[in-house]
């Protein structure tokens, strides 16, 4: 075989071990130039130690890794860099004081006499922003601008360094839609002028709008290879979880009952003491699962806290089933049967030093029969931890496990059980399935919706907008501090929500 | 192995010290064997030099209990020191202001007012914290100056004794805590104060939410749990223990308040926290390992003609062991050590 013909990179017969766990076995990859290659898998699949192994990042245990036929022997970044590989890391690698220039020069500065040229890094920066479409000042300072510019500063410092194999890790999970359509169409023209793009999602909505081949893993191991003609999403999402899945959320029409939480002109200011809410009217009816959609900082996290007691309100008021709330202590609030799902639920959900059993009754272990006195009764935890973890399904379903030990989507479905099982009338769920499989996230929302056809009221705040049009009864969109529009879900135009979210306006 | 693992880290720890240790006074002209066994000679040979290893460890045992149960709600309590002196010399007003009093009322009356001192002394530090953010740290430090010099001056004003010292009367023999045979009475209050600490933390309600409040205070907040009122609490009770360590010391030690008296009783408190790993019961091997320490320190200055101050070094040593995962990792050669995070509290929040 020439050399002419060889993929720009080939993965074969990877296998990495870490203790006792097989994170990659016997994986095989082939990434041709000027193709968008998907890798599509759940989170632990191995997809991102697979990229990782590809950047040099982690040594393979066996197997090797050829580019444009040749095998490689990476021992870091800067190896991989030197082959012309780079990759956008999920968390970016940007240094948030410095502008855009410095920041894509950094670490290969050009130079005038020992000193670095700014200018020339601006110009070059400048120029490679014009070619592929991207739209950034060099001059502007990261920390100043929004997630979606930021990435594609790592973009272009990629670009810089005239990498011709580009790594995305997980790009489209921080994004708003639009942002979302703005990257696909800037890797579509980086693949068209020859660069080879492997792409890191579990979305399968972008996988199919924008992949021109397509690798499945599921636990280690490549499972299926496939290119976007020949399959679909349904098909996509059976082969990541290994069963069939149903990707539309079945549900029937909701059936509101009584005003269960009134939100009337409420106003909050966030930590910096700026206004982040300016007036909020909301009400969410028993029975009926209101969301919230809007791009992440408008205002949502500050609704969730007012409504859960954790921050103070300027003015306004909140109203739980006839009962005003506001200035309520979120314990008291908690009793008064208002459910929360933190968005960050290893940050505010869970206590991950603490056992199973103890996190699922963090809400309640000064309740009856957890304890008497004072005095905490653990066996009457461990009952119903018990219970409950063979009820939502926890796995591995050890009640003695220090909750740190499980998945993501484990550890939320501790935080859903704890939630969803004690009394209550209103269940706030902010992002209940950010970063979860979709075997998970299937599961959480057929609860949701259970517990709505029980009678629950739902507030769901979501930045993932496919969530919040395929869970919500109603869609109410969050933009500045203020609902801009709320409306019923059924037949909603989906860009019309990703224009409001993004400008406050429907134009 | 797992189990065994918290053990193991202190173990290693006090092995490596007492083997540099022995380096130590090889080099400075010493026989390190004759020194070692006159360390144990002076701490462990007879039943009184048991009494005072006892005797040593009561107020270490107290001390290291006020840190490590502060650290438990992510507090590092450094005013240990403040919070036994402001113990000691109100256990010692309520000792010799009262006469005529039984024992069985006037001994605890002088112990609980002591602790309860210490536990007002240590709460300013948490009500510091929790309603003005101020860092424990720095406020316990400063507060171990004011406590420092307001007994000193009620040492040498209003309670001061007859005579030119700076010092408080004797206490009624009614408030002594007394030896029985050659045993210190007051270990047996400090082992209590260890159990009962193991059980609050571990069995109550309180102990839950000051765990929860250590180990995540954001997600403590989320589910209802009053952070400002676990910090005050937690001060609160770690003041009493140091409180109750200063009143034992002066009803069963001194018999009176001398300001000088326990210098660094509250601040080897730290050393012994960590070398138990912040474990209630780790606290009394602890301090009975750093108490033998201190009891057989003279025996080996007489007999092995060795400076005490050695023993300073092998502490100082064990402590830095302790504090030092990488050493002991390495001594677990490749095999992963479950995290040594002995500050895990310090800053949090």
């Amino acid at each position: 075989m020439g050399v002419a013909e060889s993929p720009a990179l080939e993965v074969q017969g990877v296998t990495k071990r870490f203790g006792d766990v097989l994170a990659n076995e016997d994986v095989g990859l082939r990434v041709e130039r000027g193709r968008i290659h998907a890798l599509l898998g759940e989170n632990g699949a191995g997809k991102s130690t697979l990229v990782n192994i590809i950047f040099g990042l982690y040594q393979a245990d066996t197997g090797e890794v050829r580019r444009n036929g040749e095998v490689l022997n990476l021992n870091g970044p800067r190896d991989a860099i030197a082959h012309q590989i780079g990759m956008v890391h999920q968390h970016f690698q940007l240094v948030p004081v410095l502008s855009v220039a410095e920041n894509v020069v950094l670490g290969d500065e050009p130079t005038r006499h020992g000193v670095v040229d700014l200018d020339r890094a601006a110009a070059v920066v400048r120029e490679l922003s014009e070619r592929f479409g991207l739209d950034i000042d060099p001059k502007s300072i990261v920390e100043d601008l929004p997630i979606g510019i930021q990435q594609r500063v790592e973009i272009l410092r990629a670009l810089y360094r005239e990498v011709d194999i580009l790594i995305l890790d997980e790009p489209t999970a921080v994004l708003t839609p639009q942002e979302t359509n703005h990257l696909l169409n800037v890797l579509r023209g980086l693949a068209d002028t020859g660069v080879a793009v492997v792409f890191i999602t579990h979305k399968l909505r972008e996988v199919m709008a924008v992949a021109d081949e397509i690798t499945v893993m599921r636990r280690g191991r490549v499972v299926g290879h496939t290119v976007p003609a020949d399959t679909d999403e349904s098909d996509l999402a059976s082969m990541m979880v290994g069963r069939p899945v149903e990707l539309r959320l079945k549900r029937t029409p909701a059936s509101p009952g009584d005003e269960m939480l009134t939100i009337a002109d409420l106003v909050v200011d966030d930590d910096r003491q700026t206004r982040a809410l300016n007036g909020i009217n909301l009400d969410i009816r028993a029975g009926e699962v209101v969301g919230v959609a809007g791009v992440e900082g408008n205002g949502q996290r500050e609704l969730v806290e007012a409504v859960t007691g954790l921050r103070g309100v300027v003015s306004g008021s909140i109203i739980l089933d006839g009962e005003e709330i506001t200035g309520r202590s979120p314990r008291q609030i908690s009793t008064m049967g208002v459910a929360h799902i933190p968005e960050d639920r290893e940050k505010f959900g869970l206590i991950g030093a603490h056992t199973v059993a103890d996190n699922m009754v963090l809400n309640r272990y000064h309740h009856r029969p957890y304890s008497r006195h004072g005095i905490r009764r653990p066996a009457a935890v461990d009952d119903e931890a018990t219970r409950l973890v063979e009820e939502f399904d926890v796995r591995p379903p050890n009640i003695a496990a220090m909750v740190a030990t499980l998945s993501g989507g484990n550890k939320q479905k501790v935080v859903a059980a704890r939630e969803f099982s004690h009394d209550s009338k209103v269940m706030v769920a902010a992002q209940p399935t950010r970063g979860i499989d979709i075997g998970n996230i299937e599961f959480i929302h057929r609860r949701l919706i259970e517990y709505r056809d029980a009678g629950m009221a739902i507030l769901l705040v979501s930045a993932e907008l496919d969530e919040v049009l395929g869970v919500s009864d109603r869609v109410a969109v969050i933009y500045g501090g203020r609902i801009v529009s709320c409306e019923p879900a059924e037949g909603i135009d989906r860009d019309r929500v990703g224009r409001l979210m993004l400008s406050g306006a429907d134009g | 192995m797992k189990m065994l693992k918290p053990v193991a880290v202190p173990l290693i720890a006090v092995g490596l010290a007492l083997g540099i240790g022995a380096i130590i006074l090889a080099v400075s002209g010493a026989n390190p064997i004759e020194a070692y066994g006159a360390l144990i000679d002076g701490s462990l040979s007879s039943q009184k030099t048991v009494g005072r290893t006892l005797e040593k460890a009561t107020p270490l045992i107290m001390g290291g209990l006020a840190v490590a149960f502060a650290f438990r709600a992510g507090l590092f309590n450094i005013g240990g020191q403040g919070q036994l002196v402001v113990g000691g010399i109100f256990s010692a007003a309520v000792g010799f202001g009262f006469e005529g009093l039984p024992w069985i009322i006037h001994a605890p009356m002088a112990l609980a007012i002591g602790a309860l001192a210490g536990a007002a002394w240590g709460s300013i530090a948490g009500i510091l914290k929790a309603t003005r953010g101020a860092h424990e740290v720095i406020t316990t430090i400063m507060l171990n100056f004011v406590a420092l010099n307001l007994t000193d001056w009620l040492a040498s004003n209003p309670w001061k004794d007859e005579g030119i010292l700076s010092r408080t009367p004797a206490v009624e023999e009614s408030a002594l805590i007394p030896l029985w045979g050659s045993f210190p009475t007051g270990f047996l209050v400090a082992v209590a104060a260890s159990i009962g600490c193991w059980y609050l933390l571990e069995r109550t309600n309180l102990g839950f939410e000051i765990r929860s409040v250590g180990l995540n205070g954001d997600a403590a907040r989320y589910v209802g749990i009053s952070v400002q009122r676990i910090v005050i609490a937690t001060m609160a009770i770690s003041g009493l223990l140091a409180g109750a360590g200063g009143a034992i010391e002066t009803q069963g030690v001194i018999g009176r308040y001398e300001p000088g008296f326990n210098a660094g009783l509250g601040f080897n408190g730290i050393t012994i926290a960590l070398l138990a790993r912040n474990h209630p019961l780790g606290v009394i091997p602890a301090a009975l390992l750093i108490g033998a320490m201190e009891a057989g320190g003279s025996m080996m200055q007489f007999n092995a003609d060795v400076a005490p101050e050695i023993t300073d070094i092998i502490e100082a040593l064990m402590l830095l062991f302790v504090a030092t995962p990488i050493v002991v990792r390495w001594f677990f050669s490749r095999q992963e050590v479950a995290e040594v995070s002995v500050t895990a509290g310090w800053g949090s929040s």
